[in-house]
């Protein structure tokens, strides 16, 4: 699976690879906050306090406070550090929550078939017809009442919107793919049921999961955002969230404090641009309909006439005359000259 | 060399050639090199005539039969001298080549099905050819025109208004067929056309092709893999062998007397109701982007010479008629008297096992 | 304990596998509209009553072309298709040259997959039966692990050695590779190591070298029949191509829409062909000789829907000895129509066509059938004579009963046909009415 990935990306040419490559830039930033953000961000997410003086409230970015402070005497910069975090980690869980049930649904969907497939199928497709947001906010809601407004809840209120898409990719590719002749091989030795969904088919139908997990990750970021803004999100006193913070900023408008919803607010659309970039570059390389082979240029060396006309020539070349089909004479030109060699080993 | 080409008529033989084929190459590019897909291949082809090109997977067959219609994929280049009646392929402008296509060059696929559209009736395909190629046509003639031509296929008049999915195989590629001449080119490429169909079937086709030149005075390259079809079919045949033709001659001739190892030894390994014993070629053809130097064919050939993988040979005509590029067949017949005994030598082979093999 | 090999000398020449009365019928779903309308979706009759027995030792070629239902009775042989009536028996090897009768086409679940130990299958195309993700090792081992016959490191030496025996060797270049970094004869080779891996007494190869180069082809024949030779194995080898059967069979079932029309040993089949069929493949199949001309008396048509077929002997509409009692049916008279309409001027076509009128009423396949209006009737006739003193050896009027004037039209009434079972002639079976000894009956003269 990760030779597939890797390999073709060589291959794509311009504008594809500019993209993927500007994605995984774009997230890498975020991810070395995510991960290493009690060393990037200068104070902790909640911090009023700098050695017992309170910070100011809604001060301008200056050298002390790159992107200023809010109206909870917080840092933006730090907020916006751990908002990263905190949006990866949820993000992260819920992607990987949806990708395990999905595919394990698709999977056994797509292989047995019958009123189970159809069932499902119709569940799923239900699911999808929604807007993400929307169902967010109904899970969230049903959600809050069992486990509060943490980190896991909000994941998993993401977690449902999601499973549609990977269990339509993957059933429908299982359908296909169970009709392929290696699965009836499989059958002819003996192979039960379940060892033929896991070995056989379960490597081959999942090509497409890493590239809908990223578009589903950038997605979800931004569904997250949604969530906070509406204070349906994380609770604020568990993490920092971007969408909370610009849900506090709104009043900040009117009276020209711009730092305290524009820094978390870029941060929401940096990363889902990135995301999305990844993920539109991934399916560029991995799709091989959409790849757009890089086309090598070919250079061809002078061709002279063969001596299919030199049939009445035969003698005048045996006697020493330069055979045309033995190129050693002509002009090598450097990035041929290995080839040559090889070609003419005595 | 080039003032051949401009020669008077009288002095070519065989003037009234339809393809003339010097010296084409068809090179795509790779990030290993260029991929020599069709390497010097020379060949002509007369009115009404029938050349086979014979090969393996690999061999570039296909490559030229797409390349002489100018119907190559981006990235693939052409190169060499290309007359179709006289006329300069390679420099015609794409829109001239395109003109051309139908008109006067035609196709012939493997997979019919896949080369209809499903949505369109077969009258509305004619028309669709037909119109492209003569605006002022009209429906009437349109008609005329294509239910002959179907009826020389063996399609009756009652399926004009069918849609492909309603065709048996073999009828969808007498359809193709049918498509394909409906304008009367002089030249038609047909790219492996009974491959996918049944043995009964593909003999109704292979004498609808054999009876082409009758009707309609057309020249066919008949691209296979299949040398049984070769012989039954057609009147002179090309072997290929990593982009390069390393015989061609008369079908009789190749066939009775093979001067090339290659043509030997393919047909040596033919499984035919008069086989009783199996042969093979070990190895597997080489790799277009570095084939083996010298012959390409040494490394597998059991008559290699220390020259062979030394140099390339050189292609000539033997006492039969056939050209072929082959050290020891120029040995035998004479034709080779500059090499050294040393060069003559048999060469040491190495052993070709399992992991090489095709 | 009697090794494999005793067991075969033993028991060589006796039944192993018998096929009674097998038919495998797939019902078609038919299209939404199809549904709509309420018209009948009908069935496909792949394998349409087949009767043989398999002999220990032997091979036994099913030759055919597309629609044969060579495939699907391979397949039905391995319970991987299932018979909808009749059965397969497999007759288990037990000790001291005793067997145990197992009914395959009953079987299901466990009691099947136990099976697959003894009943192993090569498939045709060798790039798709390997799975994509799986390294060689693995891919070949599977069938021991699965069973688990066999694991850890005395898998891995079973897996090096059923690899060296089909060739791949050194074992350890192939074992960590993938099948995209095989050729295509190198992946056959893998496909059989992992058939043969588990000792079966059966094996059913699906045109194993159509789809490889014709210099490979004989390399992996070879190797099957050395493998034949060396493990005791029997085997059916389903083909197209009568050659290589010739070359590679004892025994050949010819099979045509479903049905077996000939079987019998090569020999015989080769030497003298019966069933009208088997001489046209073999008239057929090309030659690289440039001296045997292109066959011009080849039959016409193509195979039929296997969903409709003819009525009678499957082969009639085809068949150039064709008589009356083959079957004829509506069907065959539109297909006389349209050949000969093929060889008229447009004119001529349009006005014979005005005549005859609706032309799908002959699609229904029907002893009788009425054509034309009671006012053209008598024209209608006289361009059926016509067409008949063109060609007056068509094989179709000799199964035309007779023409007749009726107030709706021209009836058209057709002999009674019947489909012929398989039936011993000289030294194979024959399922012609013309074997073992020809019907001959008058044709029907219209008056």
């Amino acid at each position: 699976m990760f030779r597939s990935l890797l390999s073709p990306f060589r291959q794509t040419t311009g504008i594809a690879r500019w993209l993927l490559l500007t994605g995984v830039f774009i997230t890498a930033v975020f991810v070395v906050c995510a991960l290493f953000a009690p060393w990037v961000a200068p104070l902790d997410f909640n911090q009023r306090y700098v050695d017992g003086v309170k910070l100011p409230k809604q001060d301008p970015p200056s050298g002390e406070f790159w992107f200023g402070t809010n109206d909870q005497f917080f840092d933006v910069f730090s907020r916006v550090v751990w908002g990263a975090r905190t949006a990866l980690v949820v993000v992260g869980l819920s992607v990987l929550f949806s990708v395990v049930i999905g595919v394990v649904l698709g999977l056994i969907s797509g292989f047995i078939g019958g009123w189970l497939d159809r069932l499902l199928v119709f569940l799923m497709d239900t699911l999808y017809a929604f807007p993400s947001l929307l169902l967010a906010i109904v899970f969230s809601f049903l959600l809050r009442d069992l486990l509060g407004g943490s980190v896991v809840a909000v994941a998993f209120a993401l977690t449902v919107i999601y499973i549609p898409q990977y269990f339509r990719v993957v059933r429908n590719t299982t359908v296909s793919a169970r009709e392929a002749t290696y699965v009836e091989a499989a059958r002819a030795i003996g192979a039960r049921n379940h060892t033929i969904i896991g070995r056989y088919l379960f490597g081959n139908v999942i090509q497409s999961v890493p590239v809908i997990g990223t578009l589903n990750a950038a997605d979800a970021i931004a569904t997250l955002a949604g969530l906070g803004f509406l204070g349906l999100g994380i609770q604020p006193n568990e993490a920092a969230e971007w969408g909370y913070d610009v849900s506090r900023a709104l009043d900040d408008m009117g009276a020209g404090i711009w730092w305290t919803a524009f820094f978390p607010g870029m941060a929401i659309v940096l990363l889902v641009a990135g995301l999305t970039l990844v993920g539109e570059g991934l399916n560029e390389t991995v799709n091989p309909v959409l790849r757009k082979r890089r086309l090598m240029p070919v250079d061809m060396p002078a061709n002279e006439p063969s001596s299919y006309l030199a049939e009445g020539d035969a003698a005048a070349l045996g006697a020493g005359a330069p055979d045309p089909r033995f190129r050693e004479d002509e002009p090598l030109r450097p990035e041929h000259e290995h080839r040559r060699r090889e070609d003419e080993s005595r | 060399m080039t003032e051949l080409y401009d020669g008077p008529d009288a002095m070519r033989p065989g003037s009234d050639l339809v393809i003339d084929a010097q010296d084409l190459r068809v090179w795509y590019g790779s990030e290993r090199g260029p991929v020599k897909a069709v390497d010097r291949v020379s060949f002509e082809l007369r009115k009404g005539e029938i050349l086979g090109l014979v090969g393996e997977s690999g061999c570039g067959k296909s490559t030229l039969g797409r390349g002489l219609l100018g119907l190559l994929p981006e990235g693939a280049k052409m190169d060499g001298h290309l007359r179709f009646k006289g006329e300069d392929l390679l420099a015609l402008p794409k829109k001239e080549m395109f003109a051309k296509r139908g008109t006067e060059l035609g196709m012939i696929f493997q997979e019919p099905l896949t080369r209809l559209n499903p949505l369109m009736r077969i009258s509305e395909h004619f028309e669709e050819t037909l119109k492209t190629h003569e605006r002022g046509i009209s429906k009437a003639e349109v008609e005329r025109r294509s239910l002959e031509v179907l009826r020389v296929m063996g399609i009756p008049p009652t399926r004009y208004r069918s849609y492909p999915h309603e065709f048996s195989g073999g009828m969808r590629q007498r359809l193709m067929i049918a498509l394909a001449l409906v304008l009367r080119p002089a030249f038609v490429v047909a790219d492996e056309p009974t491959t996918a169909l049944d043995v009964l079937v593909e003999a109704q086709i292979i004498r609808i092709l054999h009876d082409l030149r009758r009707e309609f005075d057309t020249s066919l390259l008949l691209i296979t893999h299949n040398l049984g079809i070769i012989a039954e079919a057609c009147d002179r045949v090309a072997v290929m062998y990593a982009g390069e033709i390393v015989e061609i001659g008369d079908a009789r001739d190749v066939f009775s007397a093979p001067q090339h190892p290659y043509t030997r030894e393919l047909l040596r390994s033919t499984i035919s109701l008069s086989t009783t014993g199996l042969n093979f070629i070990p190895g597997a053809p080489p790799n277009l982007v570095a084939p083996p130097s010298g012959c390409h064919f040494h490394p597998r050939c059991p008559d290699a010479m220390n020259v062979c993988a030394a140099r390339h040979p050189v292609e000539r005509t033997h006492p039969n008629g056939t050209r072929a590029q082959c050290w020891a067949a120029d040995l035998r017949d004479g034709m080779a008297s500059d090499l050294t005994s040393e060069e003559t030598a048999s060469l040491p082979r190495e052993e070709i096992s399992v992991a090489d093999e095709a | 304990m009697p090794t494999k090999h005793e067991v075969t000398a033993a028991g060589a020449g006796t039944g192993i596998v018998a096929v009674s009365d097998l038919e495998v019928h797939y019902g078609l779903r038919g299209g939404g509209l199809a549904r709509l309308f309420g018209r009948d979706s009908g069935t496909v009759k792949a394998v349409d009553g087949v009767n043989f027995v398999l002999h220990r030792g032997e091979v036994l070629g099913l030759v055919g072309e597309s629609g044969s239902g060579k495939t699907t009775l391979g397949r039905a042989l391995l319970g991987l298709a299932p018979a909808t009536q009749g059965s397969i028996t497999y007759h288990e090897p037990g000790d001291g040259g005793s067997a145990y009768e197992r009914v395959v086409s009953e079987m299901s679940g466990a009691e099947l997959r136990k099976l697959r130990t003894d009943l192993q299958m090569v498939f045709q195309d060798p790039h798709a039966a390997l799975n994509p993700s799986m390294t060689i090792e693995t891919a070949v081992g599977h069938p021991l692990r699965i069973h688990g016959i066999a694991k850890g490191e005395e898998l891995r030496k079973r897996v090096a050695s059923a690899l060296e025996r089909v060739g791949l060797a050194p074992a350890e270049q192939f074992m960590a590779k993938y099948p995209s970094d095989l050729s295509g004869g190198q992946k056959q080779r893998a496909v059989i190591a992992r058939a043969i891996i588990m000792d079966p007494e059966v094996l059913v190869a699906d045109e194993p070298v159509s789809m490889l180069d014709m210099s490979v082809r004989a390399k992996i024949l070879q190797l099957m029949l050395d493998l034949k030779n060396d493990l005791g194995l029997t085997y059916v080898y389903i083909t197209h191509d009568l050659a290589s059967a010739k070359f590679f069979c004892d025994r050949i079932a010819i099979m045509y829409l479903g049905r077996i029309v000939e079987i019998g040993p090569t020999e015989e089949i080769f030497a003298d062909p019966k069933h009208p069929y088997t001489k046209a493949l073999l008239k057929a199949i090309p030659e690289p000789d440039p001296q045997k001309m292109v066959p011009r008396d080849l039959p016409r048509g193509e195979i039929p829907d296997a969903a409709r077929p003819p009525l009678g002997c499957s082969f009639h509409p085809r068949c150039p000895v064709a008589v009356a009692e083959c079957g004829w049916e509506s069907r065959d008279l539109r297909a006389l129509l349209e050949e000969h309409w093929i060889r008229q001027e447009p004119s001529v076509y349009e006005a014979e066509r005005e005549l005859v009128g609706d032309l799908d009423k002959l699609d229904e396949a029907a002893k009788t059938v009425t054509v034309g209006t009671v006012a053209n009737a008598a024209k209608l006739r006289a361009m059926l004579e016509g067409i008949r003193s063109e060609n007056p050896t068509e094989p179709l009027w000799t199964g035309v009963d007779s023409l007749e004037e009726t107030a709706e039209g021209l009836e058209i009434r057709f002999h009674q046909g019947f489909d012929p079972l398989l039936r011993p002639s000289g030294g194979v079976e024959v399922a012609c009415v013309l074997y073992p000894t020809p019907v001959t009956t008058e044709p029907a003269l219209p008056e």
